[in-house]
């Protein structure tokens, strides 16, 4: 099998593995790990009160998802830019 | 190697279309008492350092090593951004910093993490200031020992397999320390350490395996491109392989 091709199988494993919870756990509401464990902090520990809260914090979920977003694009325009780079030598290279 | 590309982006853009979730899973700000907030930054801080000095020998070594370190870099960025739903019900975030650990070595990673922690703390409200050295340990430390470790046993046997177990473990390694380091700080008044372990463990370990495969697979596809580019990169892999 040829490496591009072996990629591209493993790609769709992934996009399977990623959305089958989706359709699977209808019910479930896909909060963050970050938050259920707030809760089971504050169940063993009732009286723990945070002792520092975040500078700031994102305005709403928009925002959140804006930065978010900002992140993944920070990388993924570095990461084009590896490619074409490489890409773009090998074919000058020919 | 075209279609590789577009099925990249589409994958990309499943990801980012995807519905938000609001939650990530960093320790939060302020959820570690203060003398373990300082207990983690003290153990944390050797390694960035250690970490800084290890990246500036490997670039005036060679420079074309800093191209391969932006993409590693990206790649924690990239990873670290992607909430993805998982089979408990919740959702969780790969790391990214196995494939680096791989190609650099752990302690580089150690800043290629904190980078982007800061950058989630300080943005995002997304772990935190307070919490950053514990962060730093699990992400940016332990997860790529465990990735390189891994790595180096394996890597003779097949090198692909050897980047998906690195990676993945990389990955698992990082929540299951999350856990401990949440267990001590706040252990159960009747079961004491362990028994708040397992309820962490069963919170963020669980979630995650399913994304620890994940990010095993995807950094089996950038290890390839890396690989089948070195030439014309120009960045060593035997030394660091």
């Amino acid at each position: 099998m040829k490496g591009s091709t072996k990629n591209i199988l493993l790609i769709i494993v992934l996009i399977i593995m990623i959305t089958l919870p989706l359709l699977i756990l209808k019910d479930a509401e896909f909060g963050g790990a970050d938050g259920q464990a707030e809760e089971v902090i504050t169940e063993i520990n009732p009286d723990y009160e945070p002792w520092f809260s975040p500078l700031i914090e994102p305005a709403s979920g928009e925002i959140e998802s804006l930065l978010f977003s900002l992140q993944a694009a920070i990388g993924a325009g570095v990461i084009g830019y590896f490619y074409g780079f490489v890409k773009g030598k090998r074919t000058a290279n020919q | 190697m075209k279609k590789r590309i577009i099925l990249c982006l589409a994958l990309l853009s499943v990801m980012l279309l995807s519905p938000n979730y609001i939650f990530g899973m960093h320790i939060m700000e302020g959820f570690l008492p203060l003398g373990w907030a300082i207990f983690w930054t003290i153990v944390s801080l050797p390694f960035v350092i250690l970490g800084i000095k290890t990246i500036s020998k490997t670039f005036n070594e060679n420079p074309n090593q800093k191209l391969l370190f932006a993409l590693v870099t990206a790649f924690v960025f990239i990873l670290s951004a992607m909430k993805m739903p998982s089979v408990t019900g919740s959702t969780s975030h790969p790391t990214g910093t196995g494939l680096g650990a791989i190609l650099f070595g752990p302690l580089p990673m150690a800043v290629s993490g904190l980078i982007v922690l800061l950058f989630q703390a300080l943005l995002l409200a997304h772990g935190g200031i307070s919490t950053l050295g514990a962060n730093v340990f699990s992400m940016a430390v332990v997860g790529p020992f465990a990735a390189y470790f891994t790595y180096r046993m394996l890597k003779r046997t097949n090198k692909k397999l050897a980047v998906f177990l690195a990676a993945a473990l990389g990955d698992l390694v990082t929540y299951i320390v999350t856990s401990v380091q949440l267990a001590l700080a706040h252990p159960d008044a009747v079961s004491g350490v362990m028994g708040s372990l397992t309820k962490f463990l069963s919170i963020f370990a669980v979630t995650q395996i399913p994304l620890a495969i994940a990010e095993g697979i995807l950094s089996v596809i950038v290890f390839d491109l890396i690989v089948n580019y070195q030439k014309e990169g120009g960045y060593q892999l035997e030394r660091i392989n």
